[in-house]
């Protein structure tokens, strides 16, 4: 099994967002980055895949030269080869991204079994990019996956419509966008980290087409503030918390 | 007394617990953050404990905080082992061995590799040379312990109040006087900052400074650990501290804590540390710089394979985790010197918490400290030792040097040549090796004088850690200095006259002696904290009815110039003379031969006695001279302006040429000159937990005036002292003992007095005019058999040349007053 596996760089925010002067974006300076939870469990699908069946997991981000650490993040639970198409930082929209994608996916030697993606990015929330990436290949796509089963050359994949699912079997080659949930995805040990460091990393400069979307500047909607409602104190307050537990849905 | 703290941390917690036991209980506590954890450092703060320092006021903090968890049944012994992968590292443990015994810590032993496999079974023992094994080294629930204080003090009455963000501190007269936060103001009498890394931001509300820089260290979690999946506690194993690789790993439940001070300083500032609501974490809860690990993962792995190495553990939590860098590593606490009232408690580690907590509360209520607080104190630093450059150079310097192998004669290598005197570029020419104290150049000695150490026939040390910051040119100058006479420059001093009508009550308060003398007199002093220890020891100069010169070591100025201050009244005041003056020494045989070619005054010793000063003309300059000697030789420190300081020093040479002059640097001054005279030295013999008494200092008649510390001295001198300050020599040693070793009997058992204190080493260093390795310790009465100095675990017999202050060297003092 050939699988790609795409991600994209997304800071780790905390619950109050912070914009740059010319509100263009997010502060990002004291910030960690990540991939978002829908592509940490991407990749951890196509990995355990790969485990059982053999094969390759490759995984592509369009970003700056840091999101190669994104990439051998990646590496450390699993995927065996990264490619970084690298830009100078600037945003992409979701055309010119898959449209670079795309591009790129003809310098592979062979075509891949699966093409995952996150269902939506966790900064852009476009939700676009697998779609016209499947579009530009011609292949099947499925989005809003919370499970997926490889048959022979085929798989079957279910989404969640709130309590029921929706079934859907497509054939091999096909592009699925999953969602958190799909898996519960493994940390990396430290001889993954360390054996990551060795992986394959291929680079590639790109530059963008001209924009298609012009972006105005971003908002922060107001009150968003902390709401704490006091459930008790001490042990009488040990009812009302299963209550909440129970409302959420966790116990 | 109205009391606001800032900071709720383990600090600010402990703090705010001791001050209403004291009976502080108008007492308010506010922190930006909520309660238990306000996201500070000791939110994430790895909670472990290892005793053992070479720095007797960090033990005794550290041994009073363990105390004070133990009692609140937050404390979790699970013992702890440094480990060795190095023969340089194994010396270092057997100087652990030696502090452990000094300070109380029992239990400790040096383990084997097989040892260290018994003990922590997942360690790869085939990588280690040895360990340092200290039993009682334990874990501790911080959080849980702060609250517990937090608690007692509101039992009491305190407030606390949590989500509370201060706004500004407002200071009138130079008081402190209220806190406006975002739930109103407080007025305040006191005010005590307890923020860790957001402390410099405070401080400067109030138009203080407290010099810290907020810095990484990183660590790892990773599990589930499949070795711990049965454990019975969360800390069953002992914490392991990989002191080569300056990385630790300790259980935590399931998982192990990976540990790492080894990467490049990475320091931040307080203005850019995110709020609780921007953090992903917290505020002290940075993002982990991977790269800055990569190193790491491969040390951990080498050390502890069974777990790094296993693919089923995964790394689940990864931290740049904050905490707070001081420039000289000690924490910063005390009233600040700018504003009264204001209080500093930071920088200050979990392990010393409670101890700093109730140390803090004693001496804001009490006016004294249980535990001697004098090397944490933050009136210590000179405004240069304040600026960021200083701060960050020498916290980025020190922090790998977190689980270092640091000599105690190891000099700093950033921010050096800041404060340089009159006479640098002659010590430059003449090949000074200079040391720094209190950010002066000071030569230690010169190799302009090499060819004295074979003419005086001085011995070089074999052993490369003894001889390491030390050369045997020290010794020459000296036997040069006794033979004929010796240049010092002694610039360095911290000089500050309390001026005004109330100039003499406010010396009469401080000073242990009498204060009310004749002008031109030198009185040496000892100043005695409440409870009757050692505050400080200096000179003063009577100048005049309204002027008095306090004249006292560079290192300590700065807090004795607070502490006069504290005590003028409304017509006394400070001025600070450092650096409009600057200092030459002179001493040895020829030194009145040498004074007297070039002043036409009288400087006989009719006319110019010891203990005294005056005026002497040289070459057209005013000198004040003042005849006293820290070397115990006759001489002078010979006082000029800064702009004449060159043309002193020529004059003094030229004329010293005739009689074979030598310079000599602090070598001398500070060690060998004074250990022969038996000279005790602050910090060193004379600190808060010794007296008068005890220190045989108590010659002189108290006087009928009332100073600071008088009841207790008074009662000092009605019974007999628990322990006296002795000069101890080695003779025909091959090893050099350099400070703080512990003094035992035969079989290896520590001398221990009635007030529980050990003996140990207070000074080190040869005495070249009596051919003896000198070593200075507090014993107590009686008869203790052979003694001997454990340095690097041998035991070397000792003779005890004196109990008590009489000189091994010129007893009579006939030199000095020659």
């Amino acid at each position: 099994m050939r699988i790609l596996v795409c991600v994209k760089r997304v800071p780790l925010t905390g619950g109050k967002m912070v914009l740059t002067d010319d509100a263009q974006a997010l502060e990002t300076r004291h910030l960690g980055f990540t991939i978002s939870p829908h592509e940490e469990c991407a990749v951890e699908e196509a990995v355990r895949i790969v485990e059982a069946e053999g094969g390759e997991v490759v995984v592509m981000t369009l970003g700056p030269a840091e999101a190669e650490e994104q990439l051998r993040d990646c590496m450390a639970i699993g995927a065996d080869r990264g490619i970084l198409l690298e830009t100078q930082g600037e945003e992409w929209d979701a055309q010119a991204t898959a449209g670079a994608i795309v591009e790129a996916l003809h310098s592979e030697p062979e075509p891949f079994d699966l093409l995952f993606f996150g269902n939506e990015s966790a900064d852009a929330g476009g939700y676009q990019v697998g779609i016209r990436v499947a579009h530009a290949l011609g292949l099947p796509i499925v989005t809003g996956l919370k499970k997926i089963d490889l048959r022979d050359g085929s798989v079957r994949c279910e989404r969640d419509v709130g309590g029921p699912r929706d079934v859907y079997e497509a054939p091999l080659p096909a592009v699925l966008t999953v969602l958190e949930g799909l898996n519960l995805p493994r940390y990396p040990s430290v001889p993954g980290r360390l054996r990551a460091k060795q992986k394959p990393l291929s680079r590639t400069a790109v530059s963008p087409p001209a924009a298609q979307l012009e972006k105005l500047r971003l908002i922060v909607p107001e009150g968003q503030g902390k709401q704490a409602e006091i459930l008790g104190n001490g042990a009488a307050a040990a009812p009302r918390i299963v209550e909440v537990l129970q409302e959420l849905g966790v116990a | 007394m109205k009391v606001v703290v800032i900071g709720g941390g383990i600090v600010g917690n402990s703090l705010t617990g001791w001050l209403a036991e004291l009976g502080w209980t108008d007492l308010v506590q506010v922190d930006k953050g909520p309660f238990p954890n306000p996201g500070g450092s000791t939110g994430h703060a790895s909670n472990f404990i290892f005793p053992v320092d070479h720095s007797k006021e960090m033990t005794q903090l550290t041994l009073e905080s363990m105390r004070q968890y133990r009692e609140t049944g937050t404390l979790h012994e699970c013992g702890g082992i440094e480990v060795a992968r190095t023969e340089e590292r194994l010396e270092e443990l057997r100087r652990r061995m030696a502090s452990a015994k000094s300070w109380g810590v029992e239990g400790c032993r040096l383990v084997t590799p097989a040892e260290i496999k018994e003990l922590v079974p997942f360690v790869d023992e085939s990588i280690l040379l040895g360990g340092f094994y200290s039993p009682s080294v334990a874990v501790v629930d911080s959080l849980r312990f702060g609250t517990l204080m937090r608690e007692r003090a509101q039992a009491k009455g305190a407030q606390i109040l949590a989500n509370t963000e201060v706004k500004g501190i407002d200071v009138e007269d130079g008081r402190v006087r209220r806190v406006r936060t975002t739930r109103g103001d407080f007025e305040a009498d006191v005010v005590a900052i307890a923020c860790g890394v957001w402390s410099p931001r405070l401080a400067q509300m109030a138009g203080a400074s407290i010099p810290l820089t907020p810095a990484v260290h990183q660590m790892i979690d990773v599990g589930p650990v499949p070795r711990f999946l049965d454990s019975k506690t969360a800390v069953d194993y002992p914490i392991v501290r990989d002191m080569d690789t300056n990385m630790y790993e300790r259980q935590d439940g399931q998982g192990l804590e990976v540990g790492s001070y080894a990467h490049r300083p990475i320091l931040h500032d307080p203005d850019e540390i995110l709020s609780i609501e921007e953090a992903a974490l917290t505020p002290t809860e940075l993002p982990f710089t991977q790269e800055d690990f990569e190193l790491q993962l491969e040390h951990g792995l080498e050390l502890v394979p069974e777990i790094l190495g296993d693919e089923s553990v995964g790394i689940k939590y990864a931290i740049n985790g904050l905490l707070s860098l001081t420039p000289d590593g000690l924490p910063l606490l005390g009233e600040t010197p700018e504003v009264k009232g204001l209080w500093s408690a930071a920088a200050v580690w979990v392990k010393e918490g409670p101890g700093v907590g109730k140390s803090l509360a004693e001496w804001m209520v009490l006016g004294e400290p249980e535990i001697d607080l004098q090397s944490s104190d933050i009136a210590r630093f000179y405004p240069e030792q304040r600026t960021p450059q200083h701060v960050k150079g020498r916290a980025a310097e020190g922090f790998n040097k977190t689980y270092g192998i640091v000599h105690p004669g190891e000099q700093w290598e950033s921010n050096r040549g800041v404060r340089v005197s009159p006479f640098y570029d002659r010590e430059q020419q003449l090949g000074a090796v200079f040391f720094e104290a209190a950010a002066w150049e000071r030569p230690h000695w010169y190799e302009a004088n090499a060819p004295l150490v074979e003419e005086y026939g001085v011995k070089p040390r074999e052993h490369e850690w003894d001889a390491r910051w030390w050369s045997p040119i020290i010794n020459a100058e000296h036997l040069a200095m006794r033979e004929r006479a010796a240049m010092f420059d002694l610039t360095a001093f911290c000089v500050f006259d309390v001026v005004g009508p109330g100039a003499l009550d406010c010396v009469q308060t401080v000073a242990a002696r009498q204060m009310n003398v004749p002008d031109g007199r030198v009185i040496y002093t000892p100043v005695l904290a409440p409870g009757g220890g050692f505050k400080s020891d200096l000179t003063i100069m009577k100048m005049a009815d309204d002027r008095f010169r306090v004249v006292t070591g560079g290192a300590h100025g700065m807090a004795d110039m607070k502490w006069f201050r504290d005590h003028c009244g409304p017509d006394a005041w400070i001025e600070d003379h450092t650096s409009a003056l600057c200092t030459v020494g002179l001493w040895g045989p020829r030194a009145r031969d040498i004074l007297s070619s070039i002043t036409s005054d009288d400087v006989s010793n009719e006319s110019f006695p010891f203990a005294t000063w005056k005026t002497v003309g040289v070459d057209g300059l005013g000198v004040l001279a003042s005849r006293i000697s820290y070397v115990g030789d006759l001489g002078w420190e010979l006082y000029v302006p800064f702009e004449h300081g060159a043309a002193l020093w020529d004059a003094v040479w030229e004329a010293g040429q005739p009689h074979g002059v030598v310079p000599a640097g602090i070598g001398v001054y500070g060690t060998t000159g004074r250990l022969e005279k038996a000279y005790r030295a602050f910090g060193f013999e004379l600190d808060q937990d010794y007296d008068v008494v005890e220190a045989d200092m108590a010659w002189w008649k108290v006087k009928a005036e009332d100073f600071v510390g008088k009841d207790a001295h008074l009662a000092a001198r009605e019974r007999e002292p628990a322990a006296v300050c002795c000069t101890l020599t080695l003779t025909g040693n091959t090893r050099f003992p350099l400070g703080r070793e512990p003094v035992v009997r035969e079989d290896g058992s520590p001398l221990i007095d009635a007030k529980g204190r050990r003996s140990y080493v207070t000074s080190a260093g040869m005495g070249p005019s009596l051919g003896k390795y000198i070593l200075m310790s507090y014993l107590p009465p009686g008869d203790h058999g052979q003694l001997y100095v454990q340095y690097m675990e041998e035991l070397h017999p000792v003779t005890v040349e004196v109990v008590g202050s009489r000189p091994p060297f010129d007893p009579d003092n006939e030199r000095i007053r020659s």
